[in-house]
């Protein structure tokens, strides 16, 4: 996971030259497989002497919601279970909760 | 200066998947991707169900594991078609590496292809191969708590197999509130009670593989 964020992070930064990324700001749903420390443990070990050093991972938890196709309404959710809370019922679809998005990146290209 | 991307970790992984996708509705496979955790029983599943569906359907097997070739060794002794892809260290498999273990694999005229992934209930769950559907197995002697655990391999699979029921005797291990957790994270699930070593349950597991396979199935 790490590895194909770096991948994107630097194919990004290409058309900035040298210019060094500073920042990453990540969205990670609650459902995803990834722990944030752990992505940021793997991020800091992979970018280890390369062009990334040193950038830091900006991690946005998103929560869990579904939404009722009968009541027609988003819920957000603590536990992982594609039931309405309202109708008990299981016609629903998750909205977010599986995000594994990057959504910007900083850099600095002074010096 | 900050520059808007949202882009998905992803994506390289979903469009190889796709392309994968592709060409086994071109080649008329049916691929499932079988996951679970180390010593669940996922080899065993498949020598069991190589063994049943012998001369119904045509099967092949690639093989995921972090190193090693011993469970491709156990499928090619059944004498069909096998590949071991070794991930050197990766704890699931990819839309790549299964692509680069279809290199090696003829799969012309074989109706079922299974992609045993790695031992783990997590990582698996993130990275799609292409495959029609996703199965999971789980066990009794894993304990009744792995859906709230684990809930995300729980929801994106269509059918689990709680294997070993076997040794339900000798464990703490309720079937009803494990049924009623998995069922509450993902609704749509097939549930199938199965024991590798009783063959219980394997009856109901090869008739789903039959009707998705096959020539009816076309």
């Amino acid at each position: 996971m790490a590895q194909s964020l770096l991948e994107i992070v630097e194919q990004e930064a290409q058309p900035y030259g040298g210019a060094r990324v500073t920042r990453i700001q990540l969205r990670i749903g609650k459902l995803s497989a990834v722990v944030p420390d752990a992505l940021r443990f793997a991020f800091d070990a992979i970018t280890r002497g390369g062009a990334l050093e040193g950038a830091a991972l900006e991690i946005e938890e998103v929560p869990l919601s579904i939404r009722c196709r009968q009541c027609k309404e988003v819920f957000i959710v603590e536990d992982p279970f594609m039931i309405c809370p309202r109708c008990e019922g299981i016609d629903v679809e998750m909205i977010s909760g599986r995000e594994l998005e990057i959504r910007s990146m900083e850099i600095c290209d002074g010096d | 200066m900050e520059i808007k991307l949202v882009k998905d970790i992803l994506q390289a992984n979903e469009v190889i998947a796709a392309q994968n996708r592709e060409l086994f509705a071109q080649k008329g496979v049916y691929v499932v991707n079988l996951m679970g955790g180390a010593g669940a029983g996922k080899t065993t599943l498949l020598e069991r169900t190589i063994e049943r569906l012998k001369g119904r359907r045509r099967m092949a097997v690639i093989e995921g594991d972090i190193a090693t070739s011993r469970d491709a060794e156990r499928i090619a002794a059944h004498h069909i078609p096998a590949v071991q892809i070794n991930t050197g260290g990766e704890c699931h498999l990819d839309g790549n590496m299964v692509r680069v273990g279809l290199e090696q694999l003829d799969f012309d005229g074989i109706d079922l292809l299974v992609v045993e992934n790695v031992g783990n209930l997590v990582c698996p769950a993130e990275f799609n191969i292409g495959e029609d559907a996703k199965v999971m197995i789980s066990t009794v002697a894993e304990g009744d708590d792995k859906p709230l655990k684990y809930p995300l391999m729980f929801q994106v699979s269509s059918v689990l197999l709680l294997n070993k029921m076997d040794l339900l005797p000798y464990v703490a291990f309720d079937v009803e509130r494990f049924r009623a957790d998995a069922l509450r994270v993902n609704p749509r699930l097939e549930i199938m009670p199965i024991s590798c070593t009783t063959g219980q349950g394997l009856d109901t597991w090869l008739r789903w593989l039959e009707e998705r396979t096959g020539l009816q199935a076309r």
